[in-house]
């Protein structure tokens, strides 16, 4: 074989790969979209299910799904936030920062039902909260920490040097500089991290169906149980009640995951270019 | 240019000693970097420390204001003192030593807000909230960096959308707005446009009237255009520490050095 033709197949091999991804997407979204998009209407999306078919809306599983992953938000930022500060700028680098690290990477990566269960042992046996969106928020969190920790940490550490230094140059103490300068600067990286993380938390089954329970009802208080869309996806499948709303329900969970996506894509966009 | 100017202020020479450093060893963990340093730096003069790459000019320039302090590992020896007061004394804490010594880096370094928020920054750090004074630092400010004139429309854009020289002039007003005695400048000009250096270094001549200036370059024409005074450092042996070869009035380095290794270095010989 030539060179010319030894060439031209691995190109041609590694475009059919890189085809293959392309097309996967593709077919889910399209196929999907073509199964749903008869379902989505405003009545859809915001009334309730209603008889033994669940036919109707799904509109208290949409409440619970942005309910359950903003109480999780508002748990997950203030901590993971300030972990991410204390080992970018605090801790003294060594054995601590790389197992705290290490312990953060390994967290992300624990199979979510095993998460869900131990949320159920946590929140639901042991602390009494129940089935309701509070546990739900609480056991998303700790796999939202993770990814929104390590997000965090990267967005400090790309902050220049040099710009730190001209804070510390204006007698500005290390909390005024990071408060005032570092956070800021790192803010679009880190809201970039948060989005993603939600998209994860929005997308998530195993945990909230441990946590969350299953009852369709409209979670008013943190205490109230709720049904996400992904489990109400996961019992209209399962139980072969309703595949038309099944449909509609997981095109509309796939736009929602993909605003966040897109969301994040801009917002880092639009950093490059503020820096640029 | 090949003629070298006399220094505007030959006067500064016998004005009073703003540093005064002892002895100076200087150490980033087990490299030793600075040895034997002992210099008067002259208070409202503009004094420049020249020498060859890795010479430690920036090294000794920073342990002026301790911003070495933020470096793990380093240590110092010897001493320095401020207008008679040490600064690596007890006591003295470097977060007011750097609101008196102020400085200026190579990159243009502008906070990623706008242009009036970056010159208010180290106002506000210390505690002036009223508006009508933090304008008045702000427009004062930018006058002296010589930019006001530029951006006094444009204020709360983002300082980053500024150019590479007018970013320079706006860190400078940084600096200038908390009303430092003394003003670091490591290698102010070498990442600007040719009319911002010419800004830079007009407004230089403007300030030490009022400040003292310390300046470390690399082109040798600036060090002779700006300075009042002239200090050589050179490290003589790779692995060895860098030492103060000759420290005089910038007319009399340039043109009769007494050391010949300064002379080979401002004649081109090596650096």
């Amino acid at each position: 074989m030539g060179k010319r033709l030894t060439n031209r197949i691995a190109v041609g091999v590694l475009w059919l790969c890189g085809l293959t991804t392309v097309l996967v997407l593709g077919a889910v979204i399209v196929y999907v979209f073509v199964q749903g998009i008869g379902q989505i209407t405003p009545e859809f999306i915001l009334t309730a299910p209603h008889g033994v078919n669940a036919e109707g809306g799904i509109g208290p599983t949409v409440v619970a799904t942005i309910y359950v992953t903003g109480l999780a938000m508002l748990i997950v930022t203030p901590v993971a936030v300030l972990a991410a500060v204390y080992l970018a700028e605090y801790a003294v680098q060594g054995r601590l920062v790389n197992t705290i690290r290490f312990a953060a990477d390994t967290l992300a990566s624990v199979p979510s039902i095993v998460m869900g269960l131990f949320g159920f042992a946590l929140f639901i046996e042991a602390m009494g909260l129940g089935f309701s969106v509070l546990s739900g928020a609480l056991a998303l969190s700790f796999l939202m920490l993770p990814i929104v920790m390590r997000a965090t940490e990267e967005a400090i550490r790309a902050v220049p040097r040099f710009i730190r230094w001209g804070s510390y140059g204006l007698g500005a103490s290390k909390w005024q500089t990071v408060s005032r300068i570092v956070l800021p600067a790192a803010l679009p990286r880190i809201l970039t991290g948060l989005i993603l993380a939600m998209g994860r938390a929005v997308g998530e089954t195993a945990v909230v169906i441990f946590t969350m329970g299953q009852a369709i009802y409209m979670p008013l208080v943190p205490l109230d149980p709720g049904r996400s869309m992904t489990v109400h996806l996961y019992t209209l499948a399962m139980e072969g009640i309703n595949m038309d709303a099944a449909y509609g329900t997981a095109l509309l969970l796939m736009v929602m995951i993909l605003i966040f996506n897109l969301s994040a894509r801009w917002l880092a966009a639009r950093n490059r270019r503020l820096k640029g | 240019m090949t003629a070298m100017p006399a220094p505007a202020h030959t006067d500064a020479l016998t004005g009073a000693a703003k540093f005064s450093v002892r002895d100076l060893d200087f150490y980033y963990g087990d490299f030793h970097a600075l040895t034997g340093i002992t210099i008067d730096v002259r208070e409202n003069a503009v004094t420049a420390f020249i020498g060859p790459s890795g010479c430690g000019k920036s090294t000794f320039l920073r342990c002026l204001n301790r911003m070495n302090d933020l470096i793990p590992g380093t240590r110092i020896d010897g001493t320095i003192t401020l207008d008679g007061e040490d600064i690596y004394g007890p006591g003295v804490d470097p977060v007011d030593l750097r609101r008196r010594v102020g400085m200026i880096f190579q990159q243009p370094n502008p906070f990623p807000m706008s242009i009036y928020d970056n010159v208010a920054f180290g106002p506000r750090l210390h505690g002036i909230k009223n508006k009508a004074q933090l304008d008045e630092i702000v427009e004062q400010a930018l006058v002296r960096a010589n930019l006001w004139k530029e951006v006094k429309d444009i204020m709360g854009r983002g300082g980053l959308t500024l150019s590479g020289g007018q970013q320079q002039r706006l860190c400078i007003a940084r600096v200038l707005a908390v009303q430092p005695d003394v003003l670091l400048m490591d290698e102010p000009c070498s990442a600007i446009d040719p009319t911002s250096v010419q800004k830079v270094e007009d407004l230089m001549a403007d300030l030490k009237s009022s400040v003292t200036i310390i300046i470390v370059t690399h082109n040798m024409q600036q060090a002779a255009r700006v300075s009042d005074e002239t200090a050589f450092f050179l490290q003589e042996r790779q692995g060895e520490p860098a030492e103060l070869i000759e420290f005089g009035r910038t007319a009399e380095i340039f043109t009769s050095p007494h050391d010949r290794r300064t002379e080979d270095y401002i004649t081109g010989r090596f650096g």
